[in-house]
């Protein structure tokens, strides 16, 4: 209702010509190094979906993936631009990673107790930034890629050589201790339940936004600040709301990394995925059902991108380099339009990530 | 009066995608003339004479100027041909003198320099040729906007402007200040300068031109000569069907003061000090009609009173409860506030109809229980509403932004005025709107002020201060320097206390 959807199908045109044009333009890629197209993708198709493995594996990837995109996407609603996906991640995986081997609780508690202790920790970090932008004026973005740092920093002291958290069984290595398998997700064969949980929430934000008075706050907020001042909506208490919340699902993808995936916080295990969390939104269109789907995508490519390499003698970097001209497809619906000739269709919402600078 | 063709266009026709902006439009200009044009907002005019400037192109038909057919690739080669606008917004360096603006992209060089002498002494030979008096070393940031005004046609006639187009000119000026364009008009057109004149206010039309054309829908509907013309044939011909120019309205029946606002001082966002004591009373059941050129404190002194803006010293107190800072509490206290600028403050553009109407109500009951919106009941309102107020839309679910003016302004006259109100703060209510919208919105307006609202107006159209007012306080400089009756003032003695002279 508030999302003016011209019709869904419509929308999907896009974000799948998109990924077809990412796939044809890395096939070219790899066509140019002098493999064959066909038996690389072969490998990427059989390593992410080939096998109940490959599927679990696929899973594994996108769980993170989808908290992260939910994050970005769910502040957009409201106008806000979250880069801290990352900090806000760890931030998430290592106090997990704490409830998980300090606490011995029975695993009917421990898991979501773990799960909410990450949570919670990266919302505070949100609220930081909430907090600057709504008192302060301080943009988000900023305030965000510089707390990205802090929380880096601050999460690999607590594991390093003094940090409180330190495995003592781990020599040189820093990490902390492994989670009591009581906080652990279980997977029910290949199914990592962690993944039930980011589908879960997924579609709590997909409701909260569409049919919540929240939802209508937060984007009344987003769309037109000043009309939302004008109808008596707090704008200051709805952006940290919004930066709260959106952390608050970056650090549930930490948790549920620690507690699903490695089994402790090590930092190395978690770069970048905080910052995929962008493409995810972007793929998706900000809309929270569809994170699935984008999250899903960009996690099989990653997952069959070592039997990519195996079967052939592509490096797997060249996934970096189709997630990165899908990107630009979905970024730049025009040059989709224009490449295929499609008509114009001037209903169709522009997904604007870019801009708002001092906004 | 009138000498040969000057300007002469023959079927223009402008597509954009979706919209037939301008279909087959006619246009005939003479020397010394001055040509209304005239239409509703989104009625054309501005594509009219863009294409006519050069800034659109054509789809289809031609421009004659001085009987030769040409086409303008840009505003450069338009003005080159002796073609110039002056538009709503100035195009002002606000820090260069009034000379050094005039002659800016066609400065007089000497040696390779600038020569600032000669360009003041050539500024001061067209003012007094044209009678339009300017000091050329003044610097145009501390002008008034009637002299800035002048500057911009100084600046055409520097250009050698054979023909001058103006939009909506008067928009900005205060009563004496439209009277003193409208003079120099006159003698722009006796030295022989063809004028087009964009207007939606039929006085000035009837008042000024020779000729009016008037566009509705993108069609020329007609081209009256103005000595035949009343206010009332024309807006037929705007609207297409007949329209009441008089408000109707009985006695006001006023009862217990509601606004009481006392020595109020307001900052804008700059910080400065821009309502310094404004005192005034609403009561039940009258409109307070506040009149004043714009930007003398008006929008920051709503903003205070509806809790948008903070209050610096002094008070504004609605039944007795003193206005805080929290714009939902001033609503519930029983206030609407229709804002000035309905795009930026008052819709969320890409919203529906429905949204909209819901946007300060939202969270009540039937619109929501518990957190969770009820979209049944926002819909069963919005179906109401749009037929109660008369809004013109293919659907509930339509976004506003796609609406005309008229139509939006609708939308936030039927959010603010379906409820029950103690005060209504209108600002500038019919501002860029059609005549028929005004006509609806100020009926509008009586009727809450005859279910006992109090209804403070704010606007800077004489017009519908007078139709509507049945007290008027004129603001000044962030004071109320004038308190008058309206069957007993004049435009004149209203239009001085707006100068600040009286």
């Amino acid at each position: 209702m508030t999302e003016q959807n011209p019709s869904w199908q419509r929308q999907l045109v896009v974000p799948i010509l998109a990924v077809v044009l990412g796939l044809l333009a890395g096939a070219l890629l790899i066509l140019l190094t002098g493999d064959n197209p066909l038996t690389a993708y072969g490998g990427l198709m059989a390593g992410s979906l080939g096998s109940a493995e490959g599927i679990g594996r696929t899973l594994d990837k996108a769980t993170p993936l989808v908290l992260g995109g939910l994050a970005v996407a769910f502040a957009f609603k409201a106008g806000l631009l979250n880069i801290g996906g990352q900090g806000q991640l760890l931030l998430g995986a290592v106090f997990a990673a704490w409830a998980g081997f300090d606490f011995d609780l029975p695993a009917i508690v421990h898991i979501p107790f773990a799960l909410v202790i990450g949570g919670l920790a990266a919302a505070l970090l949100g609220a930081l930034s909430g907090y600057l932008k709504a008192k302060r004026g301080t943009h988000e973005v900023i305030s965000t890629i510089m707390l990205n740092f802090v929380a880096a920093n601050f999460t690999e002291w607590l594991v390093s050589r003094d940090g409180p958290w330190k495995d003592p069984d781990g020599g040189a290595i820093a990490r902390t201790p492994a989670i009591l398998p009581s906080a652990e997700f279980p997977r029910v064969g290949e199914l990592p339940t962690g993944f039930l949980v980011a589908v879960l929430a997924a579609v709590v934000i997909w409701w909260i936004v569409a049919r919540s008075t929240l939802g209508f706050e937060i984007q009344t907020v987003g769309a037109n600040p000043n009309a939302a001042r004008y109808a008596g909506i707090s704008v200051p208490r709805i952006i940290i709301i919004a930066m709260t919340i959106s952390a608050f699902l970056a650090g549930l993808g930490g948790a549920i990394q620690t507690q699903g995936v490695i089994g402790r916080f090590e930092p190395g295990f978690n770069t970048g995925l905080g910052f995929d969390g962008i493409t995810i939104a972007l793929l998706a269109r900000t809309n929270a059902l569809a994170v699935v789907p984008a999250a899903l995508l960009i996690g099989g490519l990653d997952a069959g991108s070592t039997l990519m390499q195996s079967r052939t003698n592509v490096e797997p970097e060249i996934i970096n380099v189709i997630q990165a001209f899908i990107l630009f497809f979905v970024a730049a619906p025009s040059a989709v339009r224009w490449l295929l000739r499609l008509r114009n269709a001037a209903d169709e919402p522009e997904v604007q990530l870019a801009g708002g600078w001092g906004a | 009066m009138a000498g040969d063709v000057l300007l002469e266009a023959r079927g223009l026709t402008k597509r954009f995608p979706g919209v037939l902006a301008n279909d087959s439009v006619d246009l005939l200009l003479h020397r010394g003339e001055i040509l209304g044009l005239l239409g509703e907002n989104g009625a054309g005019k501005s594509t009219l004479v863009k294409m006519l400037f050069g800034i659109h192109q054509p789809d289809e038909g031609d421009i004659y100027f001085k009987g030769q057919a040409v086409t303008n690739d840009g505003p450069g080669e338009a003005i080159a041909r002796g073609m110039s606008m002056v538009h709503q917004h100035f195009q002002l360096v606000p820090p260069l003198t009034v000379a050094e603006n005039i002659v800016l992209g066609n400065e007089p060089i000497s040696r390779g320099f600038f020569n600032k002498r000669a360009a003041e002494k050539r500024v001061r030979e067209i003012s007094e040729q044209y009678g339009l008096t300017v000091e050329p070393t003044d610097v145009v940031g501390d002008l008034p906007v009637g002299i800035q005004q002048r500057v911009e046609i100084l600046k055409a006639l520097y250009r050698g402007a054979e023909m001058l187009i103006l939009d909506e000119p008067t928009a900005v000026l205060t009563p004496q200040e439209t009277d003193e364009l409208l003079v120099i008009l006159r003698q722009l057109a006796a030295d022989g300068v063809g004028i087009i004149f964009i207007t939606h206010k039929l006085r000035e039309v009837l008042a000024v031109t020779d000729r009016v054309t008037v566009l509705r829908q993108g069609k020329g509907v007609g081209t009256a000569e103005t000595a035949n013309s009343t206010s009332a044939s024309l807006a037929e011909l705007m609207v297409g069907r007949s329209v009441v120019l008089r408000v109707e309205k009985d006695e006001a029946a006023p009862a217990e003061p509601v606004l009481i606002v006392n020595d109020l001082h307001v900052r804008d966002d700059r910080r400065q000090l821009v309502v310094e004591g404004a005192t005034l009373q609403v009561r039940a059941g009258e409109i307070l009609g506040v009149a004043g050129v714009e930007g003398n404190g008006q929008r920051e002194l709503v903003e205070a009173i509806t809790g948008i803006r903070p209050i610096d010293t002094g008070s504004a107190v609605v039944d007795g409860t003193p206005v805080g800072s929290k714009p939902r509490a001033v609503r519930e206290l029983g206030v609407a506030y229709i804002p000035e600028d309905r795009e930026k403050d008052g819709l969320v553009g890409g919203y529906s109809i429905a949204d909209n109407l819901v946007l300060a109500t939202y969270y009540e009951e039937p619109f929501a229980s518990r957190g969770v919106r009820d979209f049944d009941a926002v819909a069963q309102q919005a179906e109401e509403l749009v037929e109660q107020f008369d809004v013109r839309t293919p659907s509930i679910n339509t976004p506003v932004q796609s609406l005309s003016g008229g139509n939006k302004q609708k939308v936030i006259v039927a959010r603010e005025l379906s409820k029950e109100n103690r005060l209504v703060v209108a600002s500038q209510p019919t501002r860029g709107v059609d005549v028929g919208s005004i006509e609806f919105i100020h009926n509008q307006l009586i009727t809450a002020r005859d279910a006992g609202a109090a209804v403070l107006l704010v606007s800077a159209e004489l017009d519908e201060i007078f139709g509507l007012a049945d007290r008027i306080a004129v603001i000044y400089e962030g004071r109320i320097v004038a308190e008058l009756d309206p069957t007993t003032t004049t435009r004149e003695e209203v239009g001085l206390f707006m100068a600040g002279g009286g």
